[in-house]
């Protein structure tokens, strides 16, 4: 890498300061007084509960756990799984979505985790809630409560739980016999569902939404908050609402009557969820995209990518239709395939239009050839890549940051392509925007690397800012510009940042136009095969590519005060290492820093933080360490000697004990 | 008796848009001499000289091989891309959503169309986008020196006396069938039809696709190849005598509805159709189909204008997208006001 590199603006300083560092506390303490102020006062007290282990295999994980005076038991309260197993195409979304959105409405920090098969109806499903007080969102890989609904499942779920938790069941499934270590609820779905819901055919769909009462009734959850919930999701289908409310109302009922709880884990209303939304990934970045004023759209379905074009399409039909015409200022095509889908954002990208796909990691195979035409050629267009396992076939519905490497390099010859790394909602919505500026600028391919953790699971977010930046074109001359110029040279380095001057088909000026075709070809887009005009081009996208890295958002950095263990991840992987960092700190007395990875090619700053630690552990999601790999080439031999490696590939998101404990193994054995 | 305006030979040296021959002009070629598709190159140049059609508003498109090469030896000063092998149509289909007043005129060949295309092809067919798609069709991969392609014919045989077994895709068939608006065939060495045909497809609003037998003199043009100069003069029979009358000329001409068809196409050029040997009804389908499969059966290189269906809406129109190009319209049009975030982020909470 040539020295230029090192030479661009200094990012990262608005996103290094301290309150970033410290942020995680803050955000406990802030909640803890909230707490208190709701006249709960013993939560505000905390001892260390050693009750209950993962993983014999992992480290001791202490939990915080509060005393309370209530009902004169432990109790736990805001800080719990709950997981759902139900068979795919029974309406248990529904009722999932319910149960999440009802803890949101009670201020109550939540997230939510679909685990699905590759499969319309009939596979089992699992779906896991976390709430927790503390802002963690990230997976966790033990549950307090199962709701058990799927006979072929729930023997091995129930064997799956740690000693002490709940277990709601179908009384069918008769899963009391199996440990004598679990709570059981056993709850007669059949029976209940049958008065509310007379319409035989509906029962299946409307039985899931019984255990949201019970949970309600057992957990604490405000019946007002579930019936709100409702609402929501059924929006314009009252009597749908209604049915499933009955339901919901018999659960509640029933437990209410005939279950004895004994758990001490319990849900109240708190107050850190105000002024938040709940989206999932992939609408964000629809969002981002319609506001980025994306103009040409042209994907092909794939899981787990289909809901940003899917939705996309709604939201533009409703907001990006010309009130004087009635005519659309966008045109969204689903393409016969992958490769057509990138060859027309290409196509539309040299006349002009902001254009984009979106699609996953058999798509991204798909668009190699077409991708490094866009990037010899030199035209904009932003991919969206909804990371997910590998290959085709296999476990496309399972997560994964499986594209990092073949994204970066994609394509044949020699090829460099920026991405950006979003691991927040509001990073999905401000990266998309981001991406069509800076394709436009650099008149190339641009990547938006999320996955489907992130994609299709629910998330909190706060409301996203509304850009304040113009939308930026590059660099495109009018035919009076070309006039005045006397003519233009479409690859010609004239600013020094290997970015040239283009014009659009359609410039009205016999000056104007150009042939585009691949390498081969010289300043003046004109056909040659020599050496040295070969070379001059190649050299010349080598520079943009390092525009790209002045261009690009650095890092967020937290620096730990020992500078000993750095932490690098990206994407999703944010909020697992997140609570890493503070069980490291809690459990293990390592105080570790972290940078966290917004884009590719990587920015002085993670250079500079590699520099400062001795040991660097680089958090991916793939087998094959695929951004340790991308780092190894642009790293020093002194910086490669300090990276470490760690690695979570089971199709399942992070969870932030992998993080801790991978990181404990390896500091214990240095 | 009818009568229309009938086509006459520009006198003049500019045309409509005051724009003389050399503006459509493109590079010197560096296909063989006496390569079919110099020729075609030839005739675009013509048909876009004498219908004035403005260089600037033209995207010339390719995949690649020899036909994909030839964009850059017509209208020099248009724009054009040398896509990847095969995909043309998705790069023309891109372009159009950005900028549907482009006059797209694809070039493709028989390799890149009917073999690594064909996915790509039948599905633009199907759009019924309006973009010239022409095939310089030589039975033959040139450019990687002389494979059979997927339109050989059966029995047709290469200079080393490989001899083809499998049937030829017939892409107009193919094209008729898929939805295409505008489907012909023509020969690189008939001048007179093929430049006809060329102007009809600047005339039509939807997909033109022109496929034009182009000999390859180096690989596929010897005894025993059916796409040889000599095989296809000898057993070319064209449907129709086909005359273009361009909207803008303004002569008249009697024809005598028995033996011409007359089709107005969208911009209101005419096209005449003289019967030959045969009634042939070019807007019906199912005869253009029946006709080729026969044609091909009795070993005849049919030409001419299958099928025409000029007022069925294209693809851009079917997207009910803005008049106005969507490449360059104002952040106005294109960024949602502050409120609308506003309003979708309140729908969320």
């Amino acid at each position: 890498m040539g020295p230029e590199m090192y030479s661009g603006p200094d990012r990262c300083l608005l996103v290094c300061s301290r309150p970033q560092l410290i942020s995680p506390q803050w955000g406990r303490l802030a909640a803890y007084s909230r707490c208190v102020r709701n006249g709960n006062k013993s939560q505000a007290i905390s001892k260390p509960n050693t009750e209950f282990k993962g993983n014999p295999m992992a480290t001791t994980h202490v939990e915080p756990q509060e005393d309370t005076s209530h009902a004169g038991q432990n109790q736990i309260i805001n800080d719990l799984s709950i997981q759902v197993a139900t068979v795919n195409g029974s309406g248990s979304q529904t009722a999932n979505l319910v149960l999440l959105r009802a803890i949101f409405q009670m201020g109550i920090p939540v997230s939510g985790k679909n685990l699905f098969p590759s499969n319309i109806a009939g596979l089992p499903t699992w779906f896991t809630i976390r709430a927790s007080k503390h802002g963690y969102i990230g997976r966790r890989r033990d549950s307090e409560y199962m709701v058990a609904m799927n006979p072929e499942t729930a023997e091995e779920d129930v064997m799956g739980l740690k000693p002490g938790a709940t277990c709601v069941y179908d009384e069918r499934l008769n899963l009391k016999r199996l440990r004598q270590d679990v709570i059981f609820h056993s709850v007669p779905f059949d029976q209940l569902v049958t008065p509310v819901c007379p319409d035989s055919r509906l029962r299946k769909l409307v039985r899931n939404m019984i255990y949201d009462g019970v949970l309600a009734k057992l957990l604490g959850i405000e019946m007002e908050e579930i019936h709100k919930a409702l609402q929501k999701q059924f929006r314009k289908k009252a009597k749908a609402a209604e049915l499933n409310w009955n339901a919901a109302r018999v659960g509640y009922e029933y437990a209410d009557k005939n279950l004895v709880k004994t758990d001490p884990y319990r849900l109240e209303r708190m107050n850190a969820t105000q002024g938040k939304i709940l989206i999932e990934g992939n609408a964000a970045l629809a969002l981002g995209s319609m506001f980025a004023g994306v103009t040409v759209v042209t994907w092909y379905p794939i899981t787990p990518s289909s809901t940003v074009c899917e939705t996309l399409t709604d939201y533009m039909k409703r907001y990006r239709v010309d009130k004087e015409t009635g005519k659309a200022t966008f045109a969204i095509v689903q393409a016969e395939d992958e490769l057509a889908a990138l060859g027309m954002a290409l196509g539309a990208g040299w006349a002009g239009a902001r254009s984009m796909t979106a699609t996953a990691g058999p798509g991204i195979s798909l668009m190699a050839e077409f991708t490094g035409f866009g990037y010899y050629v030199e035209i904009p267009a932003v991919i969206f890549d909804i990371q997910r396992v590998g290959p085709s076939t296999g476990l496309p519905t399972r997560t994964a940051q499986g594209d990092i490497l073949s994204t970066a390099l994609l394509s044949h010859g020699d090829t460099m392509h920026p991405m950006y790394l979003p691991s927040s909602m509001t990073e999905c919505f401000t990266m998309a925007i981001d991406a069509f500026d800076l394709a436009e600028e650099l008149q190339t391919p641009v990547f938006v690397m999320s996955d489907l953790d992130l994609g299709m699971n629910t998330w909190m977010s706060a409301p996203f800012p509304y850009p304040t930046r113009p939308i930026s074109r590059g660099k495109v001359l009018s035919a009076e510009d070309v006039r005045r110029l006397g003519g233009f040279e479409r690859y010609k380095d004239v600013d020094g940042d290997g970015v040239g001057y283009r014009t659009l088909p359609g410039t009205p000026d016999r000056l104007c136009g150009w042939f585009a075709r691949g390498s081969g070809h010289n300043e003046k887009a004109i056909y040659s095969e020599r050496p040295d005009v070969y070379v001059n081009n190649v050299d010349r996208l080598a520079h943009k590519f390092e525009t790209a890295r002045l261009k690009v958002p650095g890092p967020v950095i937290a620096d730990s005060q020992k500078l000993e263990v750095g932490i690098v991840a990206y994407g999703t992987s944010h909020w697992a290492v997140e609570e890493s960092l503070d069980q490291l700190r809690r459990e293990q007395d390592i105080d570790a820093g972290y940078c966290r990875l917004r884009a590719f090619p990587f920015t002085r700053e993670v250079h500079d933080f590699i520099n400062r630690y001795q040991r660097v552990y680089v958090v991916d999601q793939n087998r094959d360490g695929q951004m340790l790999g991308l780092l190894r080439l642009d790293c020093s031999a002194g910086q490669i000697a300090k990276l470490r490696s760690v690695r979570h590939y089971d199709g399942l998101p992070i969870d932030a004990h992998s993080v801790t404990d991978a990181i404990v193994s390896q500091e214990a054995a240095n | 008796m009818a009568t229309t305006t009938v086509p006459s030979s520009p006198s003049s040296k500019t045309n409509r848009v005051g724009l003389e021959m050399a503006h459509y002009k493109g590079n010197k070629s560096t296909l063989c001499a006496g390569c079919g598709h110099n020729a075609i190159s030839e005739r675009i140049i013509e048909a876009c000289f004498e219908m004035g059609v403005e260089p600037h508003r033209v995207a010339k498109l390719s995949g690649i091989g020899c036909s994909s090469k030839s964009p850059a030896y017509f209208l020099n000063t248009a724009y054009g891309v040398n896509a990847v092998h095969g995909r043309m149509p998705s790069v023309a289909t891109g372009a159009l959503l950005a900028n549907r007043h482009l006059i797209a005129i694809g070039v493709s060949g028989d390799g890149d169309t009917a073999s690594i295309g064909i996915g790509q092809f039948v599905h633009l067919m199907r759009r019924n986008l309006p973009v010239i798609y022409i095939i310089e069709d030589n039975g033959c991969y040139g450019l990687t020196k002389g494979q059979f392609s997927a339109t050989a014919d059966i029995g047709s045989k290469l200079k080393t006396g490989v001899v083809n077994d499998l049937p030829p895709i017939d892409t107009c068939a193919l094209a008729i069938q898929l939805g295409a608006t505008y489907v012909a065939r023509s020969f690189s060495g008939d001048k007179r039809q093929l430049s006809a045909l060329i102007k009809g497809a600047l005339a039509h609003n939807g997909t033109a696709m022109l496929d034009v037998i182009s000999p390859c003199v180096t690989f596929n043009d010897h005894e025993g190849s059916t796409k040889s100069y000599s095989y296809v003069k000898d057993h070319d029979e064209p449907v129709a005598d086909v005359s273009f009358i361009p909207f803008f000329e303004d002569i008249s001409v009697d024809y005598d509805p028995g033996t011409t068809t007359s089709i107005t196409l969208h911009d209101g050029s005419q096209l005449l159709l003289r019967k030959l040997t045969a009634d042939y009804d070019p807007t019906n389908k199912g005869a253009a189909l029946q006709m080729l499969t026969e044609s091909h059966d009795k070993g005849e290189v049919v030409t001419g204008l299958f099928y025409v269906a000029p007022k069925q809406p294209n693809f851009i129109d079917l997207l009910n997208v803005m008049d106005d190009p969507l490449a360059t319209l104002p952040e106005s049009k294109v960024r949602p006001p502050k409120e609308v975030l506003d309003q979708v982020m309140e729908s969320l909470m």
